[in-house]
Formats: structure tokens, sequence, C-alpha cells
């Protein structure tokens, strides 16, 4: 139990990456991506995790009380929204190369010349 | 609880190879949104209710709306 | 490089990236065993220190508040960037919006979904506002509250049409907000300098911890990342549903291509 979240992080990277270097279509290519960095986001948030703790809100419980990781929390909520954003700008990219060469296929783009 | 992460990890390394070996596309994006789903979930079970609120609209919502419409715009204007 | 050149090429250099990272991973101690110290140092003392709940929210906006800056500057270049790349071209076109295009069939809209997302609008955005508002009590903040928020915009488009998008949301105005909200954001942390402590330090006053009026800065933070993030995804929403339902490609190529 304790190996596969960790296992399964590593899976989820690789196979994303897999999929960005074998990719034939621009989109697929960035849900691809999208894929790998959310397994930063499953590792970050397991690491910061501890068995029978509550979540690190306490309107209503006493600090006293075993809490999981806020900062892990913090950091990973605001790379999920950012992370997102830039997820959309890499498709503003695939199409307006589909603009140009007609094609969301990546070998097809030529490179520039001149 | 335990045994809940467990089948939710397995659930989520199956989805995330199927997101990549969905090649065609408007499907990819489909099941793109699921995946979010179960990162969500995956997120809630670890105590981290603010992040999967995030993650739910942002993986399931926002971004296959955006793929759709590349790929709406891409079909459309051949 | 051929295909199968670029495949070996990553099966070798994934397989060294892997050993680096499982000789990582078995160094970390094991799952839910261990408590960082600056976490439990966090979740025990910020309702004493900065009169605020929810310790995520004060982590984003007060501890770890340089981050967030630099994460939000990130977003709103990520849009900048967007919308730059989907400018108007000289070759294209720009005609009334609408859902038929080339080679595309318009679904009509069923009045179920129109009435379900007609009445679950007003209840999504108050329920957005309460997100933003209550960040740093309960589990939410100007994140979590910026992208609800943007996620009804995107509803009224679904049960409407391009047209009630550009009414109810203009792009000027998710532009206006996306900047204010950054702008925002940079002012907050100038207050800490006026207040003669260091930059984005929390200088206002504290209040009552449970109230609405607590966590000083913290609440002004929430709002203007609230502003930003929801500013910055509708602009986007508007920069895509603009190249996929008005711009058309001119039909006559003018320029050799």
């Amino acid at each position: 139990m304790s190996g596969l979240l960790y296992a399964v992080a590593a899976w989820l990277l690789f196979v994303g990456m897999y999929g960005v270097v074998t990719s034939r279509h621009l989109v697929h290519l960035v849900l691809c991506l999208s894929v790998a960095q959310s397994s930063s986001y499953v590792l970050l948030i397991g690491i910061g995790y501890r068995a029978g703790a509550i979540a690190p809100f306490f309107s209503d419980r006493s600090p006293k009380k075993p809490a999981v990781d806020g900062v892990v929390q913090a950091l990973v909520l605001t790379d999920v929204v950012v992370g997102a954003t830039v997820m959309a700008l890499l498709l503003a990219l695939a199409l307006q190369v589909q603009k140009q060469t007609h094609s969301f296929d990546p070998w097809d783009a030529r490179p520039m010349r001149g | 609880m335990n045994v809940l992460i467990a089948i939710v990890l397995v659930v989520l390394a199956a989805a995330g190879t199927a997101v990549v070996f969905t090649r065609e596309q408007p499907s990819q994006a489909i099941v793109l949104s699921f995946y979010g789903l179960v990162v969500g979930l995956l997120l809630v079970l670890l105590q981290a209710p603010a992040v999967a609120l995030s993650e739910i609209v942002v993986g399931s919502v926002a971004i296959p709306m955006i793929v759709l419409l590349v790929l709406a715009r891409a079909h459309g204007a051949r | 490089m051929s295909e199968r050149t670029r495949r070996i090429v990553f099966v070798v250099a994934a397989l060294g990236v892997a050993a680096i990272l499982l000789w990582a991973l078995a160094g970390l101690p094991s799952f839910g065993s261990h408590e960082s110290a600056y976490a439990r140092l966090l979740n025990s003392t910020t309702a004493k220190r900065r009169h605020v709940t929810d310790v995520v929210t004060a982590t984003v906006f007060d501890y770890r508040g340089v981050d967030t800056f630099g994460e939000e500057l990130l977003l709103f270049a990520a849009v900048v960037g967007a919308t730059l790349l989907l400018r108007e071209q000289r070759e294209e076109l720009h005609e009334p919006p609408s859902d038929q295009g080339l080679g595309r069939v318009a679904v009509s809209m069923s009045s179920a979904v129109r009435l379900v997302g007609v009445a679950i609008i007003g209840p999504a955005f108050v329920f957005g506002l309460s997100i933003v508002a209550h960040g740093h009590l309960s589990p939410g903040g100007g994140f979590q509250g910026g992208v609800v928020l943007a996620s009804v915009a995107l509803i009224a488009y679904l049960v409407g049409e391009y047209r009630t998008l550009e009414r109810s949301a203009p792009f000027a105005v998710a532009e206006l907000s996306e900047g204010t909200g950054a702008a925002g954001y940079a002012v907050m942390g100038t207050l800490g300098l006026i207040g003669g402590a260091a930059f984005l330090q929390n200088v206002l006053p504290l209040g009552q911890l449970g109230t609405l009026a607590s966590g000083g800065t913290i609440l002004f933070g929430d709002v203007t990342v609230g502003l930003a993030v929801t500013g910055a995804l509708v602009a986007l929403f508007h920069e895509f549903l603009h190249q996929t339902l008005v711009v058309r490609r001119a039909r006559a190529k003018r320029g050799s291509r």
C-alpha cells in the first residue's frame, strides 16, 4: 500500500511522457502532458498525507488534532489552476499551427527557414 | 480508508493510461474529463478538499471544453 | 530522427530517469506515516498567529505569498500569450457568430438542459462568491472561487448563445477583472512596504477568529486572486469561442502562400 501511491505517480509520469514522445496529434500531445503534470500533484499530496488525520481546516475542530500537511496543498492548489491556463496556451499554439499547416500532425510542421 | 485509497489509485493508473492510449480526438477529451474526476476523488480521499475543488472544475470542465472548441474550429474551417 | 530512433532514445532516457526516481522514492518515508515539522507548526499556530482557521489559504496568501505572486503573474502571462496567439490576422474574416460551421452540424439545445442551466446560474454565482469570501474560514479561496465563477460564464454560454456570453460577461470586463486582480495583488504587497514591514507581509488588522473580517491581507488576497482567475478563464473562453464561432478563413487567399 505504501509503495502503491509512489508507483502510480511514477507510472503516470512515464506513461504521460511516452504519450508526448510518440504522439501524432498536437492536441493528444497536450493532454498527455497534462497527465504527466498531474502525476506531480498526486505525489505531492500523497507525501503530505498522514493516516487518520483530518484536512487542515479548523473552523469546527481544535488545532490540536492531527491534520495533513497544508503546505503541499497550498503549492498544488495554485499549480492546478495555473497549469490549466498554460495548457490553454499550448492549445492556442496547436490551433495556430493547424491554421498554418492544415494538419495537427507534429511531423507535418516543417521547420521555419529564413 | 486505506483500501479505498488503494482502489482509487489503481483506477487512476488505468484512467491515465486510457487518456494516453486514446488517440482519436473528441474521445480523448471525454476520457480526460473522467480522469480529472478520478484525480479529484483521490484528492478528497487524501484530505485535500480545496485542491479537489479546483481540480474537478479545471480538469473536467475547462480543459475538455477548450479542447473541443479547438477541434471544432479545426474541423469546421476546412 | 526517425520515429523508431525517437522511441529508442526515449526508452533509454526513461530507464535512466526511472532508476534515479526509484532510488529517490525508496528514500521517502512510508505513505501516511511522516509529518513534517513545518506543517505541524503551521497547523497548530495559524489560528493564534493569523486568526484564520484555513491553514491552506493562510499558507497561500500569507506564509508563502511570494510563490502565489509568481503563480498569478504566470497565469497573467499565459492568458496574454494565448490572446496574442489568437489575435486577428489579416486573411481572416469575422462573421456573425453561428454554431453552424463548414462540416459542423449545430445540435439544437434541449429544453431540459436550458431549464437546469438557467436555474443553476444564480445559485452557482452566489456559491462562487461565497467560496471566495470564506476562503480563510473553510475550504475555498481565490483560486477555487475564481474557477467556479468562470464556470458560471460557461453555463451562460451553454444555455444561451455566444451573444449571451458577450453581453453578460464581455471580453473587456474579463480583461479588466484579470488586470485588476494581478495589479491588486502587487498593491497588497506594497501595503506591507508602506506599513514599514516586508513585501507581502500581513500588516492589516487581524480581526477576530472565525468571522469574515479576519486574517488581515488574506481576505484581500482572496478577492484579488478571485478577480484575476475569473477574468483569466473567462477571457480564455472568449478567445476560443471567438475562434470557433466568429472567425472564418477568407475565401480568396491574398498574397503568396
